[in-house]
This record gives structure tokens, sequence and C-alpha cells, in this order.
């Protein structure tokens, strides 16, 4: 295939994304116009992903890969993006506080995702970290009048430029151990055993992993994240917590099949015991908390650990289950910030599990979506959550970390008690409150019923998309 | 034929779906419980159609198998979302929706006037429709999507009556101990995920008759591996049939509407346990560790939670501990090897306990949700059907001859004997007595004894609707022991037909276990017998010297074993134990330890209670300058630090 077609769904978010800030640029104040370009520029972008599926290759001097897992990935990211602009619009405009460079920057965002994805030389990966991460930075702190918007902007930003330090570092290191910045003239450097440096290897790797790591905020890495992900704008949240996060584990993905010393054992350990480390923080810490927000970003930490088993079993059925889980999690969280989003009456007062009393009896198909969600990041079958954590645990388990596996399924265990806790109090509890003024639009609607199909339907046939995952590593 | 199977589970998802989504709008009270009966009716109606089918063909050909498509594949390992009737199944989906039904239709009088009478009634056809997929499933998968589904609507009805008081131990209300059911089935929900991992990568499959093969052929799964296997599903068993360590949510689970109670908590869902075991018997067989673990599970908690119900005085949390005993009983069975013992009791016990909750639904009913049996007494008068059908349900569950438990309660106490030696029979016995002691307290303290309830209102008898199930169930209390009769009594002329239905499915476990022919005498199984028989009778009538009349002596004895009574009214304070060992423990860790360590302000508001008290803003502010965000880089570049130096240090091979 043509490499220019390989690699269309990363060109038509990319240049969607420059025609957006000039069109911007020229003409302020058209948030009708870039609102419905943005939307139709991820959707050509959803188009063009799954029409390259099956084209797995190479492309623009082996500085991107393309077909396969990426192209798959860009199925994610691209939902993930209409999903956010669709629930954004009516949760930013109720704000007073619709600006089109909102679209624009989730158009960046995304082609910065793509670009991780895609990546096949240590260059590529940090543009493509560089422009999910910019965007992030600015979209977290959108709010820009609200304090906590800001507070988590500047966070997110002076502990991301820190930790971005160490990734370039790392890759500079890399370069000058191997000669080499491409995964694939690495990889031959270190079986050819022609380093030029070899003790730098090691560190270089080790700072690699950690800046990626902070990217998917695991332990020991992950302290920003509760915080970036609470005082974020609702919407924002839920896109930096699934997509985001998806893409900085896509960058694993190629780093796992080719660098060579990512199938050793220490650093499968490292892995394994950073998992473990995030799944405990994430489930104990998310117990205690009182805001739903603030809970659903310490359990996205916790997620996060989830997956990364995958990537510490390092083989095939764990690769397939990363991508797997980063599908039905994107799903099912943004399902979650939706409703959240749609609850939430004021930008400074965050949604309390109080505040969810008696849901069931004011809004019942907002609350059954909810509870539809919760069940599903529980990880209770038959919903799509219970059959990402059944790959992962499983590829674990083949791999030899029974251990490992075991601490997942206990700290799902955790999880349901506070996941269940909403619904205990959407269903189980009288309204102290007015019951919240839900605006009926099919807008509104429509990213719920998406996330609450794509959930249900992941679980009733997981092996569609499991068996094509799969089908890439051969 | 087996396309019927279909139909057996779609029935009640239908009905669930159109009364789920049409709720009030399907018309009256009438139509709506009409509707789920009859969809529960449907399936048990298709049940028996397949039954009459099975029982024309051949012994070894009554399997009939639904494959509807691969639900997961992975490498070469698949589960199919497949259906399985063969002659256990046939047996539970009876129980499910013949009983099932018969509840139904008690409820549409019981939850007459309920604000949320359609929702009710969808919940329950959700359940029967998980409940089906449990005991249908072809392989654990499946199985355990159903074994989640019972347990979410398990949930979603014990939590009905949401907005009522219930009093527990650290339980307020209603949606708590809902909540606490849940939560507590997760943990042996774990034991249940790790065996089906192990399942998958030594056997490769986690179809019934594959395990059952890879087992039989000996040298696929190590045995040491066979034990964990059988120990985790055991775990997910004690969650699922309220077994010690995990019994604790059974009681609190009689929050739920009286209904709820007899389907969910008494006749089906908790014999789960037993159905996954005898479905898993050649594994279980194949680890005498694990069978010797069930077996001692099994009579410790038959024990535990008889003496428990000694003292109680919650009408519906007396019956919460029988259930939780008569399921004792049923391990014991199943441990000993006899596993058509077992399901011959989760068969008669169906019957009877669920008689004995809808009686008592029925006497709640009729005192205006007055569940204190202490506040009640004398209603033989009122109620004549409730009463002589509760006396019924009582006698059989103290295993008086002829009625149905003293048959299926003998044949595991016999086994156990047998089996188990006599140590597990003599404790066995002594619960046989609790058992018949605390039955007939309640069922003198309710029925007899001085009028003790507020007499504003006259209690009066309940509905036909209600009542008609009741003398069904009693007639089936009566006489469901005769499909069990053992060969002692009934020797060549009257066939144990339960025994011989199971044989197929029960042989290759037995002949796994390795038994030469054991020929022990009949006189040894009369006296056996008798010695129970005269036990039960023993209880019954201590019952009555001390409840048929008012009488001090309850009060003496209590106070001269105050002790005892203490430890025994407190449950032996295993809740209690559960939150300091437990709860408590993780709730610490999270708020103090955690905290004070790495994640500063992990807590938020609500819980430290600081921020709300300055102000959102300036809490903020402040925490923003007291420079959280360098004490966050500090950790991290220990983090980084942490991981260099182990990778510099151990990265090999370059």
């Amino acid at each position: 295939m043509n490499e220019w077609l390989s690699a269309s769904p990363l060109l038509v978010v990319s240049l969607a994304a420059v025609v957006a800030l000039l069109v911007d640029a020229l003409n302020p104040h058209s948030e009708r116009v870039t609102y419905r370009f943005s939307l139709m520029a991820l959707a050509i972008a959803l188009i063009a992903a799954i029409a390259t599926i099956p084209f797995r290759g190479v492309a623009f001097s082996s500085m991107l890969r393309t077909g396969g897992a990426p192209a798959v990935l860009d199925c994610v990211f691209a939902i993930g993006g209409i999903l956010t602009i669709l629930a954004a619009r009516p949760y930013i405009a109720a704000r007073n506080f619709e600006h089109d460079e909102f679209y624009t920057l989730v158009l960046y965002s995304t082609s910065g995702m793509m670009l991780i994805a895609h990546a096949q030389h240590l260059l590529i990966l940090f543009i493509g970290i560089e422009v999910m991460s910019l965007s992030f930075y600015v979209l977290a702190g959108y709010f820009r009048q609200t304090i906590s918007s800001v507070e988590s902007a500047l966070k997110y930003f002076l502990l991301g430029a820190f930790a971005t330090g160490f990734f370039v570092f790392g890759i500079a290191l890399v370069y000058s151990a191997t000669g080499s910045l491409d995964f694939g003239g690495i990889s031959n450097a270190i079986t050819s055993q022609s380093l030029v440096l070899p003790s730098l290897l090691p560190i270089g790797i080790a700072l690699i992993i950690v800046g990626l790591g902070f990217k998917v905020a695991v332990f020991p890495f992950h302290q920003w994240a509760p915080d970036v992900y609470d005082g974020a704008p609702t919407v924002v949240t839920g896109f930096m917590s699934t997509a985001g996060k998806a893409a900085a584990l896509g960058a694993f993905i190629p780093l796992v099949l080719d660098i060579v010393p990512f199938k050793e054992q220490s650093i499968q350990t490292v892995l394994a015991l950073s998992a473990a480390g995030t799944i405990i923080i994430g489930n104990v810490a998310a117990v205690v908390q009182r805001r739903i927000k603030r809970m659903l970003a310490y359990s996205s930490v916790a997620h996060a650990g989830y997956m990364l088993i995958g990537l510490a079993a390092a083989n095939h059925r764990g690769l397939s289950a990363v991508i797997f889980y980063a599908a039905a999690y994107l799903f099912m969280q943004i399902g979650a910030f939706v409703v959240l989003a749609i609850l939430e009456r004021d930008v400074e007062r965050s949604v309390e599990l109080d505040d969810c009393a008696g849901l069931a009896t004011q809004h019942p198909a907002l609350a059954a979506a909810m509870a539809l969600f919760m069940f599903s990041l529980a990880g209770i079958p038959p919903m799509a959550g219970f059959f990402g954590k059944y790959y992962l645990f499983t590829a674990a388990i083949e791999a030899g970390y029974t251990w490992l596996a075991i601490i997942g399924v206990l700290g799902s265990m955790v999880s349901v008690y506070y996941y269940i806790g909403v619904v205990v109090q959407m269903y189980f509890k009288e309204a102290t409150a007015a019951p919240p003024t839900v605006d009926p639009t099919s807008v509104k609607r429509f990213p719920l019923v998406v996330s609450a199909v794509a959930v249900i339907v992941l679980g009733i046939v997981p092996s569609v998309l499991e068996s094509l995952l799969s089908s890439f590593w051969k | 034929m087996a396309e019927l199977i279909g139909l057996i589970v779609a029935f009640p998802l239908v009905g669930f779906l159109l009364i789920g989504l049409g709720g009030r709008r399907l018309g009256s009270e009438v139509r709506i419980g009409a509707l789920a009966s009859a969809a529960v009716g449907a399936s048990f109606a298709v049940g028996v159609w397949l039954l009459v089918e099975l029982l024309g063909r051949p012994a070894e050909s009554r399997t009939l198998v639904l494959r509807l498509y691969p639900w997961i594949t992975a490498g070469d390992f698949t589960a199919e979302l497949a259906w399985r009737f063969d002659q256990l199944s046939a047996l539970f989906v009876l129980i499910v929706t013949g009983v099932g039904f018969l509840i139904h239709v008690y409820a549409i009088g019981y939850m007459h006037g309920d604000r949320s009478f359609a929702r009710f009634f969808a919940y329950l056809n959700l359940f029967i429709f998980m409940m089906l997929n449990l005991v249908l499933g072809d392989n654990l998968l499946v199985t355990f999507l159903g074994w989640e589904g019972v347990g979410l609507a398990s949930y979603l009805l014990i939590g009905f009556w949401w907005d009522q008081q219930f009093e527990g131990v650290r339980i307020r209300w209603t949606g708590e101990a809902a909540m606490k059911a849940f939560v507590v089935n997760r943990i042996g929900d774990f034991g249940m995920l790790v065996a089906m991992f192990l399942l998958v990568l030594y056997a490769g499959t986690l179809r019934y008759d594959e395990i059952a093969g890879a087992v039989m052929a000996g040298t696929v799964i190590p045995p040491h591996i066979i034990t964990l296997i059988a120990l985790g599903l055991f775990l997910g068993c004690t969650g699922k049939s309220a077994q010690i360590p995990l019994a604790v949510w059974l009681p609190d689970a009689m929050a739920g509407p009286t209904p709820v109670s007899a389907l969910i908590h008494a006749a089906t869902m908790v014999t789960s346990g037993i159905f996954l075991i005898s479905r898993m018997n050649v594994l279980f067989a194949a680890s005498p560790d694990a069978m010797a673990v069930v077996a001692a599970v099994g009579i410790a908690t038959a024990f535990f939670a008889a003496t428990i119900g000694l003292v109680q005085t919650d009408i519906k949390k007396v019956l919460a501990y029988s259930t939780v005993s008569q399921l004792g009983y049923m391990f014991t069975a199943l441990g000993v090897g006899a596993f058509t013992a077992g399901v011959f009791h989760v068969m008669t016990h169906a019957f009877f306990k669920a008689l004995l909750f809808l009686g008592a639904g029925s006497v709640i009913h009729a005192l205006h949700h007055e569940q204190n049996i202490e506040r009640m007494g004398g209603l033989a008068r009122y109620m004549p059907r409730t009463h002589w059908t509760f006396l019924v349900a009582a006698l059989a569950i103290a295993g008086i001859f002829p009625l149905s438990g003293f048959f299926s309660k003998d044949e595991i106490l016999w086994n156990a004997f047998i089996y188990g030696g006599p140590w597990l029979w003599a404790i066995g016995v002594v619960a046989a007595f609790c058992t018949a002691f605390y039955m007939f307290r309640l069922y003198f303290l309710v029925f007899h004894n001085s009028e003790r309830f507020d007499h504003h209102h006259q209690p009066h008898e309940s509905p036909a609707v209600m009542t008609i199930p009741f003398v069904v169930l009693a007639v089936l209390s009566a006489v469901g022991g005769f499909l069990g009769i053992p060969e002692a009594l009934g020797g060549a002329a009257i066939p144990n037909v339960l025994e011989h239905w199971l044989e197929p499915i029960f042989a290759p476990g037995v002949a796994m276990l390795h038994r030469g022919s054991m020929h022990a005498s009949h006189t040894l199984e009369y006296v056996l017998m008798g010695i129970s028989l005269v036990i039960a009778l023993a209880g019954i009538g201590l019952a009555r010297a001390f409840y048929y009349r008012e009488s001090t002596r309850p009060a003496a004895l209590a106070e001269r074993f105050r002790r005892v009574y203490r430890l025994l009214w407190h449950k032996y304070f295993l809740d209690e134990v559960y939150y300091a060992l437990v709860v408590d423990p993780i709730y610490i860790l999270s708020v103090r330890v955690l905290w004070r360590i790495t994640d500063v302000g992990i807590v938020d508001g609500a819980v430290n209670g600081i921020a709300r008290v300055v102000g959102d803003i300036g809490e903020r502010v402040r925490r923003l300058q007291t420079g959280y965000a360098q004490s966050y880089a500090v950790l991290m570049m220990a983090g980084i630090l942490v991981v260099v130096w182990y990778l510099a240090s151990h990265t090999g091979g370059k």
C-alpha cells in the first residue's frame, strides 16, 4: 500500500489540526465551524484507520509503523476524540466558555497520540509525546479562571517537563550506546554486539521507561495523576486518562517487541513490580474518596497498573490484552466522566457520592448507564472490563507472573467496593437535593449511548477484537 | 431438540427486558406479576419437556448441548457460549424454575401495593435468567457469568427496600447489607478466577467434560495444581453458599423482601456451590485434601450456624442460619464423596426451606412487618393454612420420618459415618438436634404460646395467591423424599430413583475415589437412623417444654450460661473479627499510612476535613505554594534512581 495512504489517519488529523488553527487565527469565534470540522476530521481518520488495519508495514524510511496495532490504536484515539468533543460542547457552553481552541487542542493531542502509536523511531516517539503532552497541559488549564484547573495544568506541566528531561536524556544515551535511533537499528546493534558504549544502554532504557511510565502514571511516577485528573475540566480528564494513557502504553509495544533488552527478565521485573505498586496504591487510595471524580482519578491509576501487567508479561497475549483493555477502558471511563459532566453543577464544586443519591428514581436512564460503567470498571461479567482483565491476567500467568495476576484480582476486588458505592447511592438512597437539571438533548445522549453499547458489545463478542489483535503478532 | 434449551434461558430474559423496560406501562400489578410468573413457568414447562425427552433415551446419551458461538478465543483456547442439559442440570433447572414459579406467584400477593412492583419482578426474572445460565453452562465461563449475574440480582434485591433500617454489625440500612453481600462474594470470586486461570493454563479448557477428561488422564494437571484449583473453586462456593469463612453475608441478606429470601437465599442461589462441586466431581474426587477440606468446612458450618440459630429472635435470621447450617450438611456430603446425597438434600431443602420462608413472610405480612418472634405467638388460630404448612416444613427439616428431610439428611449422616468416620457423624447429629430445637422454638413461639403481638391490627390469613404455593410446597416437602429412598428401607422393591438418575454424572468421580464396595450392615444403618430420629424428637420435645407455653425456663438457662449465650448471640463475633482483620486495615492503610508516606493529600476534603473548613480556594493556593509539586518531583527522582540503579546493575548479556 502507498505509504501516504497507509499513514492516512495520522496525516488527516495532523493536517486538520493545522487547518483548524488557521481558521481560528483568521476568523476568531468560529466555534461552530471548528466543532463540526474537528468531528468530521476525526470521523474521516476513524474510517481511514479501520481501512488501513490489514496493511501492516513501515513507511517514510522506517520512521513510522503502519497498519495493525497502530491502526487499531488510531481507532481508539479517534473514537475518544469524537466522544470527548461531543460531550464537551454542551459542557463548556453551559459554563459560557466555549472557544474554538478547545476542539483544535483535541485534534492536536489526537495527532500526538497517533504519532506515538505509529512511531518506529525514538525522535518520532518524542515528538508525538510532546505534541500530546503540550496539548494536554493547555486542556487541563482550559478553565483559566478556575483555580483548580490552573493548578492542575501548572502541576502537570512542571512535573511533565521534569519527566521529559529524563526521557530525552534516555534517548541520547541509547543513541550513544547503539548509534541508532530507529528501533530496527537499535535492535540490530544490540544483537550484532556492535555497541559503541555498552554501559550506557541500560541507563538509557531505564530513563525511557521512566519517561513513558510518567505519562502512563505508574508507580512510583503516579503522584501527579490524581491531582491533575481531579482539577482538569471533567470532559478533559475523561480524554486524558483514557486515550492519553492508551497512547503512552502503546509506545511500549514496539519497544517490547523490537528492542532486545526489553525482553530481559530485569525489565520485566521492573514493570511487574511497578504494576503491582500501581494497582495497590490506586485501589487502596480510591477506597476513601468521597468525590467521585477523585475516586475515578485514583482508580484510573489502578487501571494503568492492570494494563502494565500485559507489558510485564511481554508475550503476545499480553500485548493484545493491553490494547483490548485500552479500548474497553476508553468506553467505560469516558462514559462515566460524561455522566459526571452532566451531573456537575458548577466548575468549582465537583460531584460527591451523596450527590448521586436517588439518581435512579430521578433519571433512570442516566443512572442505569452509570451503573453499567461502574460494573464494567469493577470487572463484572459480561461487561467489557471483565474480559479485558481476564486477558491481562491470563497473559501474566502464561508468562509465569502468577503472583502479579493474583494482585490484579485482589486489586479489582477492592475496586468493587468503591465502584459499587456509587451504585448504592444511585439505587439505594433517597435523593437529598433537587434533581440535577439534565439536558435531554440528543447530542448529550449520543456519547453515553455509544459508550454503553460498546461496553456491552465488547462483553458479548470480545473474541472479535481479541482475535484481530492476536493476528498482528504473527 | 437441543435448541429448546435456548428457550428455557430466553423466557426469563424476555420477561426481564419487557418488565424492566415497560415498567408500569404494562398495566396492572396482576398483569405484570402474571407475565413474570408465566416467563418462569414457561421455562419450567420446557424443562419438563426436555426431561421427558431425556427419559426416553438410554442412560449414557442423556445429554443435550446447545452451542451458540465462541465467546472468547485466545490462541488455541476457546470458550463457547454453550448450555448443557443433562441429568444434573435438568434437576437444577426444574428446582430453579419450579420453586421459582411458586415464589413468583406468591410475590404477587406479597408485594401488592409496593411502589416499585414492576422493578421487583424484573429483578426476579433477571435472577432466574442468570441462575439458569449458572446451572446450564457447558463450561466454567458461562457458569461464571451466571455466578456473577445471580450475585448482581441478589444485590439489587437485598437492597430493594433501600430506605429501611436494618440492624447488623456496622450496618444500619438495607443498602449496606446489599453491599456487604456483594463485596464478600467477590472474595469468593477471587478463588474462582484463580481456579479458572489455572485450568486454562494447565488443561487449556474450561469445558466441564474436557476438564474431567484432563483430570482422568492423570498426567495433564499435576496433583498439587488439582488441589489448588479445587480449593479455589471451593473458596468461590463458600462465598455463594455462605460457608465458613464467608458465611457472614447471608444473615444480612435477610434485609431483602421475604420472597427474595425464599427464592435466592434459601432455595436456589445459595446451592450454587453444591452444583459447582457436583459438576466438577471428578476434579474434586482427584484431590483427597480438597475433599477433606470441603467435608470439614461443611460440618463445621453446619454446627456453627445451627448453634447460632438457637438464640436468634428475628424470624428470618433464624431461618437464614438454618440455611447456612443445612448447606453445611450438603457440603459434608460432597466432601465424603456422597455427591448424590448432597444433591438430594439440595432438592428437599429447596422445598421445605422455601416453604418456611414463605410462611415466615406470611406471618410478617399479617403482623405488619413485625419480625421479632418474641412479639408474636398464638397465630395458629388466626392463620390456619400458614400454620399447618409451616408445621409440615418444620417437621421435614427436623428430619421426622417419613417427610423428605428425613431421607436426605439421613443419607448424608450415613455417608458421613461410613466414609468420614464416627466423629463427623456425631457432630452432624448434634447439629441435627440443634436444628430440631431451634425450628420448633420458632414454631412454638410464633404459632403457640401467648399472644404477644400488638393487638391494634387483627392478624389475618394471607390471600389465596400466597397460600396456594404453600400447599404445593408442603406436598413436595412431605413426599419429595421418596425419590431417594435408601436401599436399607426400600430394598429391591422401591428403587432409589435419584441415585439411579444421577449415576452417569457421578460415576466417574466416585470411581476416582477408588472405593471398594463397602458392605456395611443394614443393622448399623437402622441403628443410626433410629438414633437420629430419637435425637430429632428430643429436640422437638425440649423446644415444646420450653416454649409451648410461657415459661421462665429459657431466661433462666440463658442466664446460667451467660457467656455461651453471648457468644452465640453475637454469632461468634465473626463480623467483628472481619472488620478488625480485613476492613479496618485497608482503611487505615489508605487514610493514615499512604497519606503520610507518599500521596500527600490523598484523602479529599470529606475525610480530612481541612479543605472544607479553610475554604476550597484558599486551601488549594496554599497547597500549591507549600510546594506539593516539588515534593512530588523529589519522590519521582527517588523512583528514577531506583529504576536506573536496578536496571544498570541487573541487565546482563549486552
